[in-house]
């Protein structure tokens, strides 16, 4: 059984106090192994940002532990947090979040750094990821130029360059259409084939089940099912890592 | 180029307005404190000029004498003492007062005579016209040529009435003016007691030269010794005294530095202010940063570069009004003087206000919950 990179147990977090008092995640556990893409579904309120939240060392749990790559959290300060994300989480968001005065290729090389990998390096290796995703010619763009589906791929692009340990993306393809959401999907897959990296997607959009290796439930705060697709495009061991 | 400078001067240069905001912010400030420490330091050289150009070493003057401009009064029996003190080569006496210059064409002004021995001590500098030499002829006295309106003459070889004698100006100077705005007239010792009505045996000061290689600090203390009721001053010491008495003494060094002080706040709270909308403005990239994993030092080095960026333009921009202004005020009465060393004191002066004014800014940004990238 491979060693799970993302493991975690019994995580309880609350919001609020009193009446107003909301339980978003009760005793969940869950482990991410590398290698594998994990959908996780459930409507809204159904506690899928918190439990990315927490499993991205952005916000602690009220109790329960996370271990990302062996090492845990609880006791972690801020800058320690932000030391695990540095160091072994690569994140995409639902809004790309790109900095809008840098170029696609200035954007990937801020994830390289802010790890202290710097100079002509860096500028490679960022230009060499835009390449596979498919953004060769688009890396001297400012994010105002790119379309929805190429602002992602540049986000992706800046997720996986250092070669995270894990990869959360939160709601990847809700902001893009269909094509452009199968094209996120596949790189993702493939970057979770060809790196061996974990990759969960949180996600509403039934449109991409096709990509998963394991699909996650979430409701009311607790996990109520997991499965793995039949048909599953990118089976485990199987997929080569290419431009889309 | 570091990554972190592109950031901070894109996120700078990208709203114009702001930035334009940020540098009237920083060249106002700095304009207003290189001003008003360029009047501190032009008001310090007009009131020590006298001194700076005196041939001594030594100055004798009455007790608790403040100034050059003290029109206290020593008497001169003490120079036999003074020039009996081993190391003491020469001791010329000085006279200051005012007096009235009565215009050839009528009406009279206000006038500070200065007189000393035509062999030494204290003469006209940057003679134009005429010479110093001139002045030993009777009635000769010289005047600076940018007070020849004021003082009702045409130039060199004019004539007018002091204190009710006759004096004809045998020497033209120019950039010698009095911070008090009043005329200089320098004239030969003997013709200038008659001005100011002072007899034989009375002087202000009496100028010092020490012989070769003698410590001015031990011939100080044997004349003080042997001679009392008087201080005697090194030329450095007795310019900070004129200084302390002109500058703090009147509180005009205190206005000045109250002034400069404004002009460190408002350009404080106006660059403060703007690098702090800026990081709210760009609050969600702070966020993706910190959510990447970015350390807090990392942003602290973004925000700083902005800080240091505006100080290097926003000075730029004033070094380049402040030499203007130095070259409009150089004939005034009271020229701006703007030394290398206040320059570099202010460019460091500029960077660390629009640092401090960062710090705002930081502490927004420590308080920076990364979980909002994924609320928004």
């Amino acid at each position: 059984m491979t060693t799970p990179i993302v493991e975690a147990n019994e995580v309880v977090k609350t919001f609020g106090h009193g009446r107003v008092k909301v339980r978003a995640l009760k005793s969940v556990s869950l482990a991410l192994e590398p290698g594998r893409l994990t959908l996780l579904m459930g409507p809204s309120g159904s506690g899928k940002t918190t439990l990315l939240s927490i499993l991205g060392c952005m916000l602690r749990p009220d109790s329960g532990s996370v271990r990302i790559c062996g090492a845990a959290t609880e006791k972690a300060g801020p800058e320690q947090l932000a030391e695990i994300r540095r160091k072994h989480i690569g994140f995409v968001f639902q809004l790309f979040h790109l900095f809008s005065t840098l170029t696609a290729a200035e954007n990937v090389q801020l994830a390289l750094d802010v790890r202290g990998e710097r100079g002509r390096k860096a500028r490679a290796r960022s230009r060499d990821m835009l390449a596979q995703v498919g953004l060769a010619n688009r890396a001297n763009a400012f994010p105002r130029e790119l379309s929805g589906g190429e602002q992602q791929r540049v986000a992706i692009a800046r997720a996986v360059v250092a070669n995270p340990d894990v990869i959360l993306a939160d709601e990847p393809t809700a902001a893009l259409d269909g094509d452009n959401g199968r094209a996120i999907m596949n790189i993702l897959a493939r970057i979770a084939g060809e790196q061996g990296s974990a990759v969960l997607v949180v996600t509403h959009d039934s449109r991409i089940i096709q990509f998963a290796d394991r699909i996650i439930h979430i409701e009311d705060g607790i996990l109520r099912e997991q499965e793995t697709p039949e048909g599953s495009v990118y089976p485990l061991r199987i997929r080569s890592f290419r431009a889309p | 180029m570091p990554l972190t400078l592109t950031l901070a001067s894109r996120n700078l240069f990208h709203d114009r307005l702001r930035f334009t905001a940020t540098v009237i912010g920083i060249v106002f400030s700095i304009v207003l404190v290189m001003v008003q420490l360029g009047l501190y330091l032009g008001f310090g050289r007009m009131v020590t000029t006298m001194i700076d150009h005196a041939n001594a070493d030594l100055w004798v003057v009455s007790h608790g004498a403040k100034s050059f401009e003290d029109l206290s009064l020593i008497d001169l029996d003490i120079r036999r003492k003074v020039l009996a003190v081993n190391g003491v080569a020469k001791a010329t006496p000085v006279i200051i007062g005012f007096s009235d210059w009565h215009m050839p064409g009528g009406g009279l002004t206000p006038v500070f005579v200065v007189g000393a021995d035509s062999a030494g001590g204290l003469q006209p500098w940057n003679v134009v016209e005429g010479s110093v030499q001139a002045l030993s002829a009777p009635d000769a006295v010289a005047v600076d040529r940018s007070y020849l309106e004021r003082l009702g003459i045409s130039g060199l070889g004019a004539t007018a009435e002091i204190h009710g004698h006759k004096v004809r100006v045998a020497a033209l100077t120019q950039g010698i003016r009095s911070f008090t705005t009043t005329p200089y007239v320098f004239a030969e010792i003997d013709r200038a007691r008659s001005y100011l009505g002072l007899p034989p045996n009375k002087a202000n000061n009496l100028l010092i030269r020490l012989a070769p290689r003698k410590d001015p600090e031990l011939v100080s203390r044997e004349i003080e010794a042997k001679v009392p009721g008087v201080d005697v001053l090194t030329s450095e010491e007795f310019r900070s005294r004129s200084r302390s008495f002109w500058l703090f003494g009147t509180g005009a060094g205190a206005a000045l530095f109250a002034g400069a002080l404004l002009g460190v706040i408002v350009g404080t709270v106006i660059v403060a202010q703007t690098l702090y909308s800026s990081t709210v403005d760009h609050l969600t990239e702070f966020a993706t940063l910190r959510a990447v994993g970015c350390s807090n030092r990392y942003i602290f080095r973004v925000i700083r570069y902005q800080a240091v960026i505006s100080a290097i333009i926003g000075f730029s921009l004033a070094s380049l009004i402040g030499a203007a202004v130095v070259r409009m005020t150089a004939k005034s009465a009271l020229p701006i003087v703007i030394t290398p060393e206040l320059v570099l004191g202010l460019f460091f002066l500029t960077v660390l206000m629009c640092i401090a004014s960062a710090v705002v800014a930081i502490i927004r940004v420590i308080h920076i919950d990364p979980v909002m990238v994924l609320t928004r």
